[in-house]
C-alpha cells in the first residue's frame, strides 16, 4: 500500500504547495514549470466523473459501513424500535459464526477454481480462433456471445435441466440412470462451475482474442521460424506481451466470480442441501434481506469488499514488482 | 501520515456518530378521520377473480354505510409480499391502511411497528367468539391481538386409492404404519415414491414432531426456547426423516424437495402418498391423479389419533401507520366476517377461521371434510415470536433435515446444533 502511495505523493505536495499562486494569473505567465500551469485542469476534467463516482461508489459504501456498524434491522428502519450503536459488534457475531468461516473458505476456493478454468478456456479459445478459418471461427464467436447474452438466470436453469436427475440429456448420453448432480457438494459445486466457465469465458476469448490480433505479426513469424512449439509461442511472446489485458481479465474474473449469486442461487435452490453450496453473496443475501438482519448483511458486504480489495491490490502489487508498468 | 491516520478515525466517529442510518420516525399516526379513501392490499391469488368479487361485495356495503368514503384495493403478488409489506412499514406516507399477511408473519410484523394493536376491537366483536383457538393464536402476541384471522390453511393425507387397491394396501392408521406402508409400495411399485417427502419441507415434518409429543420451542412471550432436542422431538424427526431412503423417497432426490415439489411429484403420478394443503386440492385435481386419489387426515402415533397438523393461513392486519383507524378496523371486521369468509371459501375453497362456519363448509364440500376433521382434532402453530421469521428464512429447521437425510450429521447432533440456532435467534431477536 504505501510503496504504491510513495511516487505519487511528493508529486501531490508540490502541486498543492504551488497551486495557489500559479492559479488564475498562471495562465498569463511563461510557467518555469510548464507542469505547474495545469494544475488544477486535470481535476477540474476529472470532476464530472468524480462527482457521479463519489455519488453512485463512496456514498454507497459509506452507508454500508456506517449500517454496519448499528443493529438495524426490518425493526429498526421502520421505526418499531430505536437504532442502537453496535460498533463492532455485527463484525464479531460474524467472524465468531463457524458458518460463515466455512462458506468464507468455500468461496475462495470455489471463485479461483472458476477464474482459474474460465481463464484457462478463454484463452485456449481465443488461440484457436486465430488458428481457424472464418466460418468456424465466425461460428465460434457466434456461439460464445450467445453464451455471453444468455442472462444467468436462463442459463443455469437451462443447465439444471440438461443435468436433471430425471428428464435430463446429459444422464441419458453417460449412461447415469437417475444420478442427482446437486445432491453431493461437491458435483453440485462442478455443476455450477461449468455453468458459471460458460456464461464468463467469452469476455475473456474475446478481450484476449483481441489482444493476440495486436501482436504484430511478424514477431509470431519469428517466433515459429525459430521452431517454437504453440504452448512455447505462447509462454514466451503471447502472453508477456499481452500481460496488460490478461490483468484486467483476471482481476475482472477474480470479482465476477466472488460475487457469484444468481448460479449458485437458482442451481442449488439457494446453498445446496443443508446449505453446503453456500457462497458468500448468497449467505449475505439470506442474513441480510430474507432474514432482515441488514446490518449483519452490511458487514458481510464491507467484508467481502475488504477482501477483493486486498486481492486486487496484492495482485497489482505483484506485477508491479515484476517491472511491468499497467 | 501518522496524523491523518488518527484524524481519519476522529472524522470516522464523528461522522458515524452524527448520522444514524435512516429510519422512518414514529410511525403511529394520531389522526382518526372519519372520510377519506382507505387503501387495501390483498394477496393476488392464482385464480382471483372470485375472490375480487367477495371483495368486492363487502366493499360496496361499507361504501354504503360509510358516507365519503372510498376504499382502493390493490392485490399484490404473493412472491413480492415481503419486500411490498416492509417498503410499506418504512413509507407510511405510502402505505395502505389495511393488508393481508401470512399469519407466521404476525410477530415478526409487531416487532417491526408496522401493525395496529385491535385487542379492544376485535374483543367487542360479536362474531370473533367464534374464532377457533388456533386462529386466534395466529393473531395474538404477548396477549394483545394484531389483527383479524382471514382464512386457515392445514395439510392431510392425501393416498392414490388405485395403487393401495392394487396392492391390497389398507390406509395407514398410525404413523408407524404409514412408514411402514410407503416402504411396501416402494418395494412393490419401484418407479413410485411410498410418501413424496421433502427436506425442505418443514410443514410437512412438523405434525410427525408434534405427534411424539415434541414441541418447536417452548414458553410464552418475549422467552422461547427451543424444544427441537428433546427427547420426544428427536423421535418425530427420526420418524420424518426414516423415510428419506431409497426404500421410499431416496434422499438424492428428496433432500431438496420443499411443499410444492411433493405435491407435484403427487399430482404427475410420481407418489403414492403426499402430505398436501386444502389448498394443493386444485393442483392435484389437475394433475394425472385427478379421480384416483383421496385424502384422510394425517395419522398420529395412536391408533385412530390425527397428527397435530400445522395451522397456516392468512391474517388481515390494520397498519399502525393509518390515519383512519376506525374505519379501517370496520373494514377489515366486514371483510373477515363470517358472511365473507363463508362466500370466501364458496369461491376459493380457502377454510373459515369460524368453526361453525367451517362445519357449514364442510357439509357442502365434501373434499374439504379432511381438512376440517383435521383442524376440529389439534392443530399448533409456530412460536409467536419474531425470531420465528429469521429460523424460517435462514432454513434453521431444513438445514437440520438435510443435515441428517444426507447422513452428515446425527439426528442428536442436527436438532442439538438447530436448537442452538433457534436459541440464537430467539435470544437475539427478543
Amino acid at each position: 500500500m504505501t510503496s504504491l502511495m510513495k511516487p505519487g505523493a511528493p508529486d501531490r505536495r508540490r502541486v498543492r504547495t504551488h497551486g495557489g499562486t500559479a492559479g488564475p494569473r498562471g495562465g498569463g505567465r511563461t510557467a518555469p514549470h510548464p507542469r505547474r500551469k495545469s494544475s488544477r485542469a486535470p481535476w477540474l476534467y476529472l470532476a464530472p466523473a468524480l462527482v457521479v463516482l463519489g455519488g453512485l461508489l463512496a456514498y454507497p459504501i459509506y452507508q454500508l459501513g456506517l449500517i454496519s456498524l448499528f443493529h438495524y434491522t426490518q425493526a429498526q428502519v421502520s421505526g418499531g424500535e430505536p437504532t442502537t450503536f453496535e460498533g463492532f459488534g455485527n463484525y464479531a457475531r460474524l467472524f465468531g459464526d463457524e458458518q460463515f468461516w466455512q462458506v468464507l473458505l468455500a468461496t475462495v476456493v470455489f471463485a479461483a477454481a472458476c477464474v482459474l478454468c474460465t481463464l484457462t478456456v478463454g484463452c485456449a479459445l481465443a488461440v484457436l480462433l486465430t488458428r481457424v478459418r472464418a466460418v468456424p471461427r465466425l461460428a465460434l464467436m457466434l456461439a460464445a456471445l450467445g453464451a455471453w447474452a444468455t442472462p444467468a438466470i436462463t442459463g443455469s436453469t437451462v443447465w439444471l435441466l440438461l443435468f436433471d436427475a430425471d428428464f435430463g440429456p446429459v444422464n441419458r448420453l453417460l449412461g447415469l440412470g437417475d444420478h442427482a448432480w446437486t445432491y453431493g457438494r461437491f458435483s453440485a459445486f462442478f455443476l455450477v462451475l461449468l455453468e458459471v466457465v460458460w456464461c464468463s469465458f467469452p469476455f475473456v476469448m474475446v478481450t484476449v482474442y483481441a489482444g493476440i490480433r495486436a501482436v504484430p505479426s511478424e514477431v509470431l513469424e519469428a517466433a515459429s521460424l525459430d521452431g517454437a512449439s504453440q504452448w512455447r509461442i505462447w509462454r514466451s511472446v503471447l502472453a508477456p506481451m499481452l500481460r496488460p489485458i490478461l490483468v484486467v481479465v483476471t482481476i475482472q474474473s477474480v470479482i465476477w466470480d466472488f460475487k457469484v449469486f444468481t448460479q449458485i442461487y437458482v442451481m442449488t435452490g439457494g446453498g445446496g442441501i443443508a446449505g453446503q453450496n453456500l457462497v458468500l453473496n448468497v449467505y449475505a443475501y439470506q442474513q441480510a434481506f430474507a432474514s432482515s438482519q441488514y446490518s449483519l448483511g452490511a458487514a458481510i458486504g464491507v467484508v467481502m469488499l475488504l477482501i477483493l480489495l486486498a486481492v486486487t491490490l496484492v495482485y497489482l502489487r505483484l506485477l508491479r514488482r515484476q517491472g511491468e508498468e499497467l | 501520515m501518522k496524523l491523518s491516520a488518527r484524524t481519519v478515525a476522529v472524522a470516522a466517529v464523528l461522522a458515524t456518530a452524527a448520522c444514524a442510518p435512516q429510519t422512518s420516525g414514529t410511525t403511529s399516526s394520531d389522526k382518526d378521520e372519519k372520510t377519506g379513501t382507505l387503501r387495501v392490499w390483498l394477496f393476488q391469488e392464482v385464480n382471483n377473480t372470485p375472490k375480487e368479487q367477495v371483495v368486492d361485495t363487502v366493499l360496496a356495503e361499507f361504501e354504503k354505510a360509510h358516507e365519503d368514503t372510498e376504499v382502493t384495493v390493490e392485490y399484490i403478488p404473493v412472491e413480492t409480499r415481503a419486500q411490498r409489506i416492509k417498503a410499506a412499514f418504512n413509507d407510511p406516507g405510502s402505505a395502505p391502511d389495511l393488508i393481508e399477511y401470512g399469519n407466521t408473519d404476525t410477530a415478526g410484523y409487531v416487532k417491526d411497528g408496522g401493525l395496529a394493536d385491535v385487542t379492544e376491537e376485535f374483543a367487542a366483536w360479536d362474531e370473533a367468539a367464534d374464532t377457533d383457538a388456533t386462529a386466534r393464536q395466529s393473531v395474538t402476541v404477548d396477549g394483545k391481538v394484531y389483527g383479524a384471522p382471514y382464512f386457515v390453511g392445514v395439510r392431510a393425507l392425501y393416498y392414490r386409492t388405485d395403487v393401495l387397491d392394487e396392492l391390497g394396501l389398507d390406509v395407514p392408521r398410525t404413523q408407524a404404519e404409514l412408514i411402514s406402508t410407503a416402504k411396501e409400495i416402494r418395494a412393490a411399485r419401484p418407479d413410485l415414491y411410498g410418501i413424496a417427502v421433502g427436506g425442505a419441507y418443514t410443514y410437512g415434518a412438523m405434525p410427525f414432531i408434534w405427534a411424539h409429543g415434541g414441541e418447536l420451542a417452548t414458553g410464552k412471550g418475549g422467552s422461547y426456547a427451543s424444544a427441537i432436542d428433546s427427547a420426544a422431538a428427536r423421535k418425530g424427526i427420526e420418524a420424518y426423516t426414516s423415510l428419506f431412503g431409497d426404500d421410499n423417497c431416496p434422499a438424492a432426490k428428496c433432500a431438496g424437495m420443499g411443499g410444492n415439489d411433493t405435491v407435484t411429484a403427487f399430482a404427475s403420478g410420481k407418489a403414492a402418498m403426499a402430505i398436501g394443503g386444502d389448498f394443493s386440492h386444485a393442483a392435484v385435481e389437475a394433475g394425472k391423479v385427478k379421480g384416483k386419489y383421496a385424502v384422510v387426515p394425517l395419522p398420529g402415533v395412536a391408533a385412530g389419533s390425527v397428527a397435530p397438523a400445522f395451522a397456516g393461513g392468512n391474517n388481515l392486519g390494520v397498519l399502525k401507520s393509518t390515519s383512519h383507524r376506525t374505519l379501517a378496523v370496520d373494514l377489515m371486521k366486514r371483510l373477515a366476517s363470517k358472511k365473507a369468509q363463508g362466500a370466501l371459501f364458496e369461491g376459493m375453497g380457502f377454510l373459515p377461521t369460524f368453526s361453525d362456519v367451517r362445519q357449514q363448509a364442510a357439509a357442502k364440500e365434501s373434499f374439504v371434510k379432511p381438512f376440517v376433521d383435521t383442524l376440529a382434532a389439534d392443530t399448533k402453530f409456530v412460536p409467536a415470536s419474531p425470531a420465528w421469521a429469521q429460523i424460517d428464512s435462514s432454513q434453521v429447521l431444513p438445514t437440520m433435515f438435510q443435515e441428517i437425510v444426507s447422513g452428515k450429521k446425527s439426528v442428536a447432533a442436527a436438532s442439538g446444533d438447530a436448537a442452538r440456532k433457534m436459541n440464537e435467534a430467539f435470544g437475539s431477536a427478543g
